[in-house]
């Protein structure tokens, strides 16, 4: 049974098929770079993958079960553009609130353990919209990972982050990695997503352009991907 | 069990939220003494007559003011993209959306119940002689105008004129149960209970108010989702 | 032959129309209590069963939308929605004259006008809504649900105005009262004209949906092009 199986997708606005036959596979603990231009439907296939959108035709399974089943979502953790915490609420409750939703056992305990991990613990009760940026970006990771879900999906991770919060984020990322987490990262940062990449799939203009193993020709020249694959 | 859980870490969540910004409280608050004191231009409050519309006037403030805080309430969990992070968890939709349907109606019967003294002291009228039946009433039509307003507030979440087209949508759909909470409200303000002559309002109310919880709950996660 | 068929019912509702108008003006006399306004009776009808089918009809496409979720649904709930929000401004138009003429007031808060304004205030959010939502499939989605809602609502509606007011004419039409209360040769032509109208109703569906289908098409070109 694979981590995630994207079995045969396609996605309509109207007429116009934005994602067309998309068709692979992932296994436990791969790390897959999701590459493509601007528009050619990365934000898409993501959205479709953690269960936010329905696909025309296909479907999405999560280590055998399909995405939009409640049992399944508990597994799948999500980094997207937004940061997807309550400036209203404390760093304490905003993670108290998703550890209640995602069913773990103690959820005042995991908040406050997340808290510690991402040097947060301080200001556990300051309200969010009083936090600098990186203090944001920290608790937007931790809410992310705070359940323990063995799929990760993560939308242009890098950008907008500051130093601390890219350290931060590359040691969850590699801890998650050896402990077979699997992940998918959606990014135009070719550099880093590829350092840490297994596998690559490249969108071009709604249908698979390349899919495989991350070789190391890719990572000495990372053109060489959508010069070979990409757009015509 | 673990669903009502869910339900009411939702509606805390809300509560705790609106009560920290206060934004639609106040906005909701003043708005409604606007409108009632309008009200109380256009319909002279020492008129006799007044006495037979008490219940249209009243309910006209609470459908009025209720919108600014039925707007808000998916509008919230846009910024920063609560709402994917939500919906990419294991929560179930109708949760979510059950869930902000208490919280509504809390601040909603929190702003009625605070307007029913002012309106009581304008237009110098007792609304406390059947006072149970009056708040079985209000509360049974304002779970009508939460239910339809949350519902719609998202609908309309991702829209542009998202503030314009909640009222079209909403009043229009709430007539039944604004007519039947207008003819109880009227009389048991005036004194008279809940008989036999006017009991079918009330169950219209709640008919209304079954019907359109479970056709919500079920359509909720299509139009939030696909 | 979709084409042929169109021009065909095209043909028909117009042969049918223009004798309907025929025997509706000059044919048949004038009533006994009501003079020749009864003759609206004739057009307020049809255009209120045609209309209120139709919302009916936008119900189930809809429902079919969200069951199969092909877009045809879709073109099919929303022309048919515009159709018979013009046929029931026809409907409340029609009445009113007849109002005006027979109770002296263009308006009345009788049961079934009312329950049709809020109908044309709840489809006119529905028109709107569609108006405001660009990408295809969203506005198919939202709008179906909407227009379940609306139907829904205006059962409610129609029941509760009922119960708040009755000022209107009782049934006439003999499904309704087992004969007796209107002259046969009048309620042929009221039946005739619903037959009329139906297929008018059709004529400008089809005509709407060639419109609703041409849209979407230079919606996906348009997107095609922003992609390259």
């Amino acid at each position: 049974m694979n981590a995630v199986e994207v079995d045969k997708v396609w996605k309509y606005y109207g007429d116009f098929a934005a994602l067309r036959d998309i068709d692979f596979k992932v296994d436990e603990g791969d790390c897959v770079a999701l590459l493509g231009r601007n528009g050619a439907g990365k934000t898409t296939l993501l959205r479709i993958i953690a269960g936010l959108s329905r696909p025309a035709r296909g479907q999405v399974r999560i280590r055998g079960g399909d995405v939009r089943d409640q049992e399944t979502r508990r597994r799948i953790g999500l980094l997207g553009h937004g940061i997807a915490v309550y400036d209203e609420l404390s760093a304490f409750e905003n993670l108290r609130i998703f550890a209640t939703i995602y069913d773990v056992p103690d959820p005042a305990k995991r908040a406050m353990e997340w808290l510690e991990r991402t040097g947060l613990d301080r200001v556990k009760d300051g309200l969010v919209r009083e936090f600098s940026r990186g203090m944001r970006q920290r608790l937007a990771v931790a809410r992310a990972f705070l359940h323990e879900p063995s799929v990760l999906l993560l939308d242009e991770p890098f950008t907008a982050l500051d130093d601390r919060a890219i350290a931060v984020l590359q040691g969850l990322l590699a801890q998650a990695r050896s402990a077979g987490s699997t992940i998918i990262m959606s990014t135009h940062q070719l550099r880093e997503a590829l350092e840490l990449a297994s596998n690559v799939v490249l969108i071009n203009r709604g249908h698979i352009g390349f899919q495989g193993v991350r070789t190391a020709e890719m990572l000495e020249d990372p053109g060489w991907l959508y010069r070979n694959y990409g757009e015509v | 069990m673990h669903y009502l859980r869910s339900v009411v870490t939702i509606a805390l969540k809300d509560l705790r939220s609106e009560f920290r910004s206060k934004e639609s409280i106040n906005a909701s608050l003043s708005f409604a003494m606007v409108v009632l004191l309008l009200l109380s231009f256009a319909f002279d409050p020492s008129a006799e007559q007044v006495r037979d519309f008490s219940g249209g006037l009243l309910w006209l403030v609470f459908a009025f003011a209720s919108t600014l805080i039925l707007n808000r309430s998916f509008a919230r969990e846009l910024g920063n993209d609560c709402l994917d992070a939500l919906l990419a968890s294991p929560l179930p939709s109708s949760a979510l959306f059950l869930g902000k349907c208490a919280a509504n109606w809390v601040l909603l019967m929190g702003l009625e119940l605070a307007c029913l003294p002012v309106f009581g002291i304008f237009y110098n009228i007792t609304w406390w002689t059947q006072f149970p039946g009056l708040l079985l009433v209000i509360a049974c039509a304002t779970w009508s105008l939460t239910i339809i307003g949350t519902m719609f507030s998202a609908l309309t979440v991702n829209l542009r004129l998202r503030e314009l087209m909640l009222p079209i949508l909403v009043y229009p759909m709430m007539i039944p149960a604004l007519l039947g909470a207008i003819q109880l409200t009227t009389d048991l303000m005036a004194g008279k209970p809940i008989a036999a002559d006017n009991e079918l309002w009330l169950r219209l109310l709640i008919g209304f108010d079954i019907i359109f919880t479970a056709l919500s709950t079920a359509l909720v996660d299509t139009v939030l989702v696909g | 032959m979709r084409e042929k068929l169109l021009y065909a019912v095209a043909l028909i509702a117009g042969i049918l129309l223009a004798r309907n108008l025929y025997v509706i003006l000059l044919k048949l006399p004038d009533e006994a209590r009501q003079d020749a306004i009864w003759r609206i009776f004739t057009f307020h009808l049809p255009a209120a069963i045609a209309s209120g089918s139709g919302f009916f009809l936008a119900l189930v496409f809809s429902g079919a939308y969200l069951a199969w979720r092909n877009l045809k649904w879709d073109a099919l709930a929303a022309s048919i929605t515009e159709v018979s929000f013009a046929l029931a401004i026809v409907t409340l138009v029609t009445g009113s004259i007849w109002a005006r003429i027979i109770w002296g007031v263009w308006w009345a808060w009788d049961p079934r006008l009312t329950s049709y304004f809020i109908c044309l205030l709840i489809y006119a959010g529905y028109l709107m809504l569609r108006r405001v939502i660009d990408e295809p499939t969203t506005r198919a989605r939202l709008s179906a649900v909407l227009s379940i809602f609306g139907f829904v609502d205006l059962i409610v509606v129609w029941k509760s105005i009922e119960w708040w007011k009755t000022l209107h004419p009782g049934p006439v039409l003999s499904i309704r009262t087992g004969g007796g209360r209107i002259d046969p040769n009048m309620e042929s032509a009221a039946w005739w004209n619903v037959l009329a109208f139906v297929m008018l109703a059709i004529l400008l569906v089809a005509m709407r949906m060639r419109q609703e289908e041409t849209r979407r098409e230079i919606d996906a070109l348009r997107r095609v092009v922003h992609t390259v």
